[in-house]
């Protein structure tokens, strides 16, 4: 990675006793999409705040284009913040929200290029038909198009935004989503998002970092933090329905479950014990060595996904459309034992 | 005898605004029915007439055998779950769970009885004692399900309740509701703007839009056989991909064929499809590209919408419909690839591995057992 736009190093804060901050390392290489995942407390919003200069840290430092910019104050900073809890001024037009922004004392942008801004923000928003709408008489999904292009037309050096589609349908956050990470892209500016929502955080970032309690539990591409999640807890914050956790045993190129139920081939260089992680997808209902009984069947749109009771656990798996399976039948998952993440067990 | 029946029940507010018209719906004892649609469409004010808290302008609401149209939320046997949970601050979280109990003059041993359980259920036990201001979000969430299900109502009534969760609390609440839901045989309404806990919640989804019901069916019937545009589109993530066309005749023998064109401004209640791409024009060869299911050959010619679910658009490298990746969403178990085609934007869900990436040209193929066809008139589903 060329130098980083951004640079976290050490970051931590404290509200009282409360730890929010707790060691956090972050980069973003130019152009690039970093989401933050993390559940509600995590310290997501608290991490934003203190990269806009809305929060000062206790300790640690934060280098914007390689120049220290940990207490500085947030205008000195170039970056724009889309909140989840947009607000706009009523009864003004889309066009004066969108301009307001730059029409900030200190600015003094022409007004050909206020106009050039607003254009290509609107046009990029597919918003340009509503410019000279109240922007009382807009929809959700709208007003949150205004906020985010009210960020927009700054064109700043770096985007923050906090969970800006959360107040959204699910329908619409889905749509949006993808055309905002388009719209960061097309424009090359480096973003921070962060957000509790694994779909946004596996489809728009270029790379994700899993955020508990204040602390980085792991950072890389989106692929990767699925595929090879470093922990159980990581595990649990991406994938739905959620990766298996298996406790066992290997016995030479096997993996036991701890009641003996054989899984999986193991490489020989594996720990004598382990907890398994494995995702639903990669566990065929059929052709395995050991029975299960299904619990649950529920119809998931493109496939079905099946909860059976299986090596004394439960374990999710997901089968095609056309797998005929009820409640109380059994079958014989198949782990593909390639696919399969080993964790230390505790 | 039905658990709960609507017939023909309105709500037209003070304003003019008619966010209910004419809903008919019989929903069975033990079912679990989630009434699913975007905001404003109609169902929490539906479902605030099921509970009392909202009085019909028209029409008439049935409890079991009972005409509770004019009683108050009270006079009905009915358990409610908002999304914005309301515990009582000043109470432990014991005695909010306890509440609903003492109200209907259940015995203390019982109540404790009760409590216990359900807390067990709920992984609650540790909490009890907790004021819940001392409680995590998700923990307060859980108490508010408790709260409604230590009684054990003739209907739960639950208005998003898992809304504000985080994903791995809302998956794992959903299936503990689920399976509790099908222990308890509890009749359940459940509102929600989330295709996938619909599909995953429902014994049966009604699905609406401005204020009426445009389908009502279990999930699979709903996802692939959708009575129309809206409902293809709103059930699914993404939806169902859209192309407009003409149905010609090919021969007298009834073959069809479908010619692709531009669709009209107005396009029944979903969003109309995107533009072709410049770039990409439409051959003859892609035109044959298009299959029709076999009803096609009954259909009087005529403009068509034709419709693919995501998972049955196929790349295929032979293939003349030609397309370019303009956005890949990694999603994990699929990726979802957005191609520009002469068609308009099309979604084609692939497996995670799929080689083709941003920018690449690739050729699509679809899956002649899943096409539907919609009128474009009336958006309602012909074959």
């Amino acid at each position: 990675m060329s130098a980083p736009v951004l640079e976290v190093r050490a970051l931590a804060k404290s509200f009282g006793r409360a730890r929010a901050l707790d060691g956090v390392e972050l980069e973003l290489g130019a152009g690039e999409i970093l989401v933050v995942l993390g559940p509600t407390g995590a310290g997501k919003t608290t991490l934003l705040r203190t990269l806009a200069g809305l929060e000062t840290p206790d300790a640690g430092s934060i280098r914007l284009h390689g120049r220290d910019v940990t207490h500085a104050p947030p205008r000195e900073r170039d970056v724009a913040l889309v909140f989840q809890n947009f607000s706009l001024y009523p009864g003004w037009s889309v066009r004066r929200n969108l301009e307001f922004p730059l029409r900030a004392p200190g600015r003094n942008l022409a007004e050909e290029e206020i106009a050039r801004r607003v254009a290509r923000a609107a046009e990029q928003l597919g918003i340009a038909a509503l410019l000279e709408r109240d922007s009382r008489r807009l929809s959700g999904g709208e007003m949150q198009r205004v906020a985010i292009g009210r960020a927009i037309v700054r064109e700043p050096a770096l985007f923050l935004m906090d969970e800006p589609l959360a107040n959204l349908d699910a329908k619409l956050r889905e749509a949006l989503r993808v055309e905002l990470a388009a719209l960061v892209r097309a424009r090359g500016v480096p973003m921070v998002y962060v957000t509790h929502d694994q779909a946004e955080a596996l489809s728009m970032a270029d790379r994700v970092a899993v955020l508990s309690g204040g602390r980085v539990l792991q950072t890389g591409a989106p692929r990767e933090v699925y595929l090879r999640p470093r922990s159980p807890e990581v595990a649990r914050a991406l994938g739905s329905p959620p990766m298996n956790e298996i406790d066992a045993v290997r016995r030479g190129e096997r993996w036991l479950a701890d009641d003996g139920t054989p899984l999986c081939t193991a490489a020989p260089s594996a720990p004598e014990r382990a907890r398994l992680g494995v995702r639903p997808e990669h566990v065929a209902p059929e052709g395995g060595p050991a029975p299960a009984q299904i619990e649950v069947v529920e119809d998931a749109g493109p496939h079905r996904v099946l909860v059976a009771r299986f090596a004394g656990t439960r374990v999710h798996l997901l089968a095609p459309r056309t797998f005929g399976a009820r409640p109380g039948d059994t079958i014989h998952p198949r782990i593909a034992g390639e696919r399969v993440v080993v964790w230390v067990r505790a | 005898m039905k658990a709960v029946t609507l017939e023909r029940v309105e709500k037209t507010y003070p304003d003019g605004t008619r966010a209910v018209r004419g809903v008919d719906l019989a929903i069975e004892a033990g079912e679990f029915v989630v009434l699913l649609g975007p905001s404003g469409c109609g169902k929490t004010t539906t479902l605030r007439m099921i509970a009392g808290l909202e009085r019909p302008s028209a029409g008439r609401i049935r409890l079991g055998g009972d005409d509770v149209t004019h009683l108050r939320p009270s006079e009905r046997d009915v358990g409610f779950v908002f999304q914005f949970y309301a515990l009582y601050p000043h109470m432990s979280v014991r005695a909010n769970l306890a509440f609903p109990l003492e109200c209907s003059g259940v015995a203390r041993a019982e109540r404790e009885r009760r409590v216990d359980e359900v807390a067990a259920r709920l992984g609650l036990e540790p909490l009890l004692a907790l004021r819940p201001r001392a409680l995590s979000g998700g923990d307060q969430q859980r108490v508010a399900l408790g709260r409604a299900m230590v009684r054990r109502p003739s209907v739960w009534l639950m208005d998003e309740p898992l809304g504000t969760l985080d994903t791995g609390l809302r998956l794992a609440l959903c299936e503990f509701l689920r399976a509790e839901q099908l222990a308890e045989r509890v009749t359940t309404v459940y509102v929600t703007h989330d295709q996938e806990e619909a599909l995953r919640l429902a014994d049966r989804i009604v699905v609406m839009s401005s204020g009426e019901i445009l389908q009502a069916g279990g999930a699979a019937r709903v996802y692939d056989e959708p009575a129309d545009l809206f409902v293809a589109r709103f059930v699914g993530s993404p939806g169902m991909n859209f192309v407009h066309g003409e149905l010609v005749a090919e021969d007298a023998g009834g073959a069809r064929r479908l010619h692709p064109k531009p669709p009209p401004t107005l396009w029944g209640r979903a969003q109309r499809p995107p533009e072709p791409t410049p770039g990409f024009t439409l051959s003859a060869e892609s035109s044959a590209a298009l299959p029709l299911p076999a009803a096609a050959a009954a259909l009087a010619p005529g403009e068509v919408v034709l419709g693919i679910r995501p998972e049955f658009v196929a790349l295929d490298p032979a293939s003349p419909l030609r397309g370019r990746v303009a956005i890949d969403e990694y999603l994990g178990a699929a990726r979802c690839l957005h191609l520009d085609t002469a068609l308009g934007r099309l979604v084609a869900r692939v497996g995670p591995d799929e080689p083709a990436t941003h920018g690449a040209e690739v050729g699509l193929r679809f899956d002649p057992a899943h096409v539907r066809l919609f009128e474009p008139a009336t958006g309602r589903r012909i074959a």
